[in-house]
């Protein structure tokens, strides 16, 4: 047995950990003698620890660093990725406390629980350790299976929390399996070192680590939502708080594609040929199963949820190609996805009413001329879902497929291209019920308070300037890819 | 003395087992308790080959593995219990008002 050596320990790394994991635990405390209406305050006070957070991730940019022994790092892949979470989490919590009022379920443990969530992700995002990718996981899954059981009061809260937390576990399972015969047939668990021993053929069989390469793959597919691991995705965001929905369609795709990222691309290299075809074909089925099965749905949550399925695939495409004109597109496209779905939500709770009601299509009828304003944003949001030029989510599919092109995926890029415009369908079919049908309700009850305002123009500022101008934020991006 | 190929084939053994239960038992406590199968089966994994390697990392891991397993089961039962308050069963096939 080899002697434990104490690594050496760098704390600046993982400083923006440490203060929205201060900031939670005090609001855990604070929310103990908060008064039920007032709960909201906590929201903001959220959203104060998220800047913050943010300002100090910042200060990091460009100057790579590692610590606890080359457990985490702190580079720009990680810090770009960290931004994704805290813009969709802050995003989130701005729609939340009205949601939470109109449901009666005006529990303050809803915020601290996003931000240990996103956490959960931050680590996930810099974790070059496997057991640091699993740490993250799972702090960011058993606060997502509570999340998504909020609504104690609520059959289909605890029905998706249920489903949820017992699909989540199974899949962890067969992530941690692969995790243990990569360390088996490795004899590390670091990425680099699993990287070096691949390359170097110092692995003990071959066989082992595809198989838990394998199995790690699965674990991912099923994180990120992608075909065939999907079936929970429509259940748990159709049954989820809606604006817990808009949390977790963004942040944990974004979280594990992150550690996928970082575990295929710098671990694993070596087998590129093989897992590129594996991940040719998850791309496939993920697209065309969101796609197909969104056509029909009449929920729009639940079509959101299959839409989100689909946007999966498209990053799988890249992530196929696996080159820096994709992984920068990957990186652009996770960014304004978290602007464009988020908005779309805030638009979906703020029709709903209690008890999770009026979220059918049919309910849109009309909406487009009773709220001219709230119409043209979901609009917004609508059209970037599906690509439509000028909206980021264009320019981001443009990276994602022209990287898979360089790479040689053109069989792959025509696939990708046929669905986005199947998707154009049910995307535009919310437009028709907004502007097209005749209004059965006046909508009244649809109240705009600040906290909406906010986060909705932030959402269609996030959508349309990197939409128009690209140039900024794909500078940032192209700085922050793993090679 | 036993070879890491005895360990690995037993924990693959528990493994299938665990997954086996998932995929066919109906009771939400039983199919947790095959997952929590499934996670110890992956321990045994980890400490065999920790062992083998004569490398820490493995049972390091392994201790992660069971605080998470610890808090998963808090949660876990939690929201079985929040479900049974609605339901009054914890059977999955009640687990049916939303599909496609």
């Amino acid at each position: 047995m080899e002697t434990i050596a104490i690594p050496a320990i760098n704390m600046s790394v993982i400083a923006p950990e440490m203060i929205l994991s201060v900031v939670a635990m005090a609001l855990l405390l604070i929310n103990v003698f908060v008064r039920g209406e007032q709960k909201g305050y906590l929201g903001y006070l959220s959203i104060a620890g998220i800047l913050v957070t943010l300002y100090s991730l910042t200060v990091g940019w460009g100057s790579p660093q590692d610590g606890f022994g080359g457990s985490v790092v702190q580079d720009n892949f990680a810090i770009f990725f960290k931004g994704i979470f805290l813009v969709s989490a802050a995003l989130s919590i701005l729609i939340t406390d009205q949601y939470l009022q109109r449901e009666e379920c005006n529990q303050g443990e809803i915020y601290p629980l996003m931000l240990f969530a996103t956490v959960g992700m931050m680590l996930m995002a810099s974790g070059t350790d496997l057991m640091t990718i699993f740490l993250g996981l799972e702090v960011l899954s058993v606060s997502l299976y509570v999340l998504a059981g909020f609504n104690r009061a609520s059959i289909r809260s605890n029905e998706a929390g249920l489903k949820y937390f017992l699909l989540g576990a199974f899949s962890t399972g067969f992530l941690l399996y692969g995790m243990a015969l990569t360390y088996g047939a490795t004899g590390t668990t670091k990425v680099a070192k699993i990287a070096a021993a691949a390359q170097s053929g110092m692995v003990s069989s071959n066989l082992m680590l595809i198989a838990g390469m394998l199995l790690m793959a699965t674990g991912f597919a099923f994180k990120v939502a992608a075909a065939p691991f999907h079936m929970w995705t429509p259940d748990v965001y159709e049954g989820a708080p809606t604006p817990v929905t808009a949390f977790m369609s963004v942040g944990p795709k974004a979280a594990g594609f992150a550690a996928f990222l970082r575990v295929f691309l710098v671990a694993l290299p070596v087998f590129k040929a093989d897992w590129a075809s594996l991940v040719w074909i998850l791309a496939v089925l993920t697209m065309t199963a969101g796609n197909i099965t969104a056509l029909y749905q009449q929920n729009i949550k639940r079509m959101l949820a299959y839409s989100s399925i689909a946007h999966a695939g498209y990053i799988l495409v890249g992530f196929t190609a696996g080159n820096a004109v994709s992984t920068a597109g990957i990186l652009f496209y996770m960014l304004s996805y978290a602007f464009m779905n988020i908005g779309a939500f805030a638009v979906i709770v703020l029709v709903g009413k209690k008890g999770e009601a009026n979220n059918n299509l049919s309910d849109y009828a009309g909406f487009g001329y009773k709220h001219p304003a709230l119409g043209i944003a979901m609009c917004v949001f609508l059209f970037s879902l599906a690509g439509i030029p000028p909206a980021a989510g264009f320019v981001g599919k443009f990276y994602l497929f022209s990287g898979a092109i360089q790479a040689g995926y053109i069989w792959l890029a025509i696939i990708g291209v046929l669905n986005s415009a199947a998707s154009v369908y049910y995307y535009l079919r919310v437009m028709v019920y907004m502007y097209f049908k005749e209004p059965t309700e006046d909508f009244a009850w649809v109240k705009l308070s600040p906290a909406f305002v906010i986060c909705l123009i932030i959402a269609i500022a996030g959508v349309m300037i990197p939409g128009v101008v690209p140039s900024t934020i794909l500078e940032l991006a192209q700085k922050a890819i793993l090679m | 003395m036993v070879s890491l190929h005895s360990y690995l084939i037993l924990s693959a053994i528990l493994f299938s087992i665990g997954t086996i239960g998932v995929l066919t038992r109906r009771n939400a406590i039983v199919i947790f308790m095959c997952i929590e199968m499934m996670l110890n089966a992956v321990n045994l994994t980890f400490i065999a080959f920790s062992k083998f390697l004569g490398n820490l990392d493995g049972q390091i891991f392994v201790f992660f593995v069971m605080t998470v397993a610890a808090a998963e089961a808090a949660v876990g039962l939690a929201l079985m219990i929040a479900f049974f308050k609605n339901r009054e069963s914890i059977d999955v096939e009640d687990l049916n008002l939303m599909k496609w």
